[in-house]
């Protein structure tokens, strides 16, 4: 009986189960942290505006640098990916990385390819007036973009940012090439000691619904936090 | 009167439109100048070079004295000596009623939070938005923003206060409010550059009426002389199809 079989997995296994979600949910939160965080540094010097000075020709060498990084790791598969960096690293410049490391390593760079142009896109889509009444009352640049262009960035690309995080959750299950121990990779050796694949599997796809729900409900809640209350509160006046 | 703003044979071209034509003109301390015009005839970009929103082909803006243009590094230094309104408000949508207010005063002119706030309630009493503070732009009418918009301008303590069309994109039962306030400034002694369509505001209000078409001034004057006996064809012609 299949039910019997998943209840003596995960009696017998529930300690391993628990321990791979959270290697899974690890990689994908801090993997999204900093692909945003790269996403930022990619997207704001994708859109400094034009000026004269000569810093521009290094402007340009770097916007071409980080095109190709978000090319190759959007045009190609985190499974290939891992290999790449994990192996590669040791073998180009003698870099052991732990596996774990290697992980967070390979879903943050993916992550940032994706979340640069999100970023990029969230600059671009905020009104021209915005920069303007900053402009207007004496703003820098960078002023402008700290105190209230990056604020609306970030609400407005926090959904895209979230599906981010729900793909990496599921993700993560590419990066067994490596060794990871993450949740998909526990799920297989389980599975084959068991002889039981449907059944660590079944369990496996629950525990993997069960992180992106809650991913999505605690994203929501963001959101709404972020707005501020629906309505405000008059001040008495005298 | 000290001339606070001078503007020299100032161009403005985009691409092979030819915006501005050799503009020559001044406003001087506690002044209340209004351009008028039809649409396309330049007296929005003009405002906009003013405060190098737009940057000028060629010309002279004199500020106190210096010559803006050839100072361009100090671009931010000077434009917080110019107060600025928009069509479209342009108000913070991520920051409240009171810190839109506050954010340039600490930020830009390095005021302490409590000097700012102060000042920032003062000019929104002003106009009428102290009960507001809390809010977020989403949650204002159309009139409601626009003077928070002008408290905001107001709170950066400017030389000039420039308006560009501040009442176009309002409903007709929320321009009175703005002009109202607006009004009180004027009467307060304030320098202001306002672009506008609303004549009668503007013959109350105005010490000056420029009128410009084309990209060229036109003529200016007092409102009597611009509005009632205006000189030229195109002034003509143009208030003949705006009181029609």
């Amino acid at each position: 009986m299949s039910l019997d079989w998943i209840i003596s997995i995960v009696e017998n296994n529930w300690h391993l189960l628990l321990r791979a979600m959270g290697i899974t949910l690890l990689i994908a939160l801090i993997g999204t942290v900093i692909g945003a965080l790269i996403g930022f540094v990619i997207g704001i010097i994708d859109t400094i505006p034009k000026t004269k000075s000569p810093k521009q020709v290094l402007l340009k060498v770097v916007r071409f640098i980080l095109a190709c990084y978000v090319e190759f790791f959007r045009g190609t598969p985190m499974m290939v990916q891992a290999m790449v960096v994990y192996y590669g690293l040791d073998m180009a410049l003698g870099i052991d990385l732990n596996i774990l490391t290697a992980g967070i390593l390979v879903v943050s760079l993916n992550t940032g390819a994706y979340m640069a142009e999100i970023v990029r896109g969230g600059i671009v889509s905020i009104d021209k007036g915005q920069y303007e009444a900053a402009q207007a009352i004496g703003m820098s640049h960078v002023q402008t973009m700290m105190h209230v262009v990056l604020p609306q960035v970030g609400r407005n690309i926090l959904p895209a940012t979230g599906n981010q995080l729900i793909m990496n959750i599921k993700d993560t299950a590419v990066l067994s090439v490596i060794g990871v121990n993450e949740l998909f990779f526990q799920t297989k050796s389980i599975a084959g000691a068991n002889f039981r694949y449907f059944e660590a599997f079944f369990i496996a796809s629950i525990l993997y619904l069960v992180m992106t729900f809650t991913a999505t409900r605690i994203l929501r809640w963001m959101e709404r936090r972020l707005d501020g209350p629906q309505a405000f509160e008059k001040k008495e006046v005298a | 009167m000290e001339t606070v703003i001078d503007i020299k044979h100032l161009s403005k071209s985009f691409g092979s439109n030819e915006v501005l034509k050799d503009v020559n003109f001044e406003v001087k301390k506690g002044e209340v100048v209004t351009l008028i015009g039809s649409s396309g005839s330049g007296k929005s970009t003009l405002l906009r070079c003013v405060n190098l929103l737009e940057t000028p082909n060629g010309g002279e803006i004199i500020y106190k004295g210096n010559d803006i243009l050839k100072e361009m590094k100090n671009v931010e230094q000077y434009r917080t000596h110019l107060g600025m309104v928009f069509q479209q408000f342009n108000l913070f949508n991520n920051l409240t009623v009171l810190d839109n207010c506050i954010v340039g005063q600490v930020k830009v002119l390095k005021r302490s939070k409590a000097e700012a706030i102060k000042v920032a309630e003062e000019y929104l009493q002003l106009v009428g938005m102290e009960a507001y503070v809390n809010a977020r732009p989403r949650q204002l009418s159309g009139g409601q923003k626009q003077r928070v918009a002008i408290a905001r301008a107001l709170c950066m303590n400017p030389d000039v206060m420039l308006f560009d069309e501040p009442t176009s994109a309002l409903d007709p039962e929320m321009v009175g409010e703005v002009l109202k306030v607006m009004r009180k400034l004027a009467d307060d002694g304030n320098t202001m550059l306002i672009v506008t369509h609303e004549m009668q505001f503007a013959r109350e209000v105005s010490d000056r009426i420029v009128f410009m078409d084309k990209g060229v001034i036109v003529e200016q004057g007092t409102p009597d002389e611009v509005l009632l006996n205006p000189q030229h064809d195109r002034t003509k012609a143009f208030l003949q199809r705006t009181f029609a």
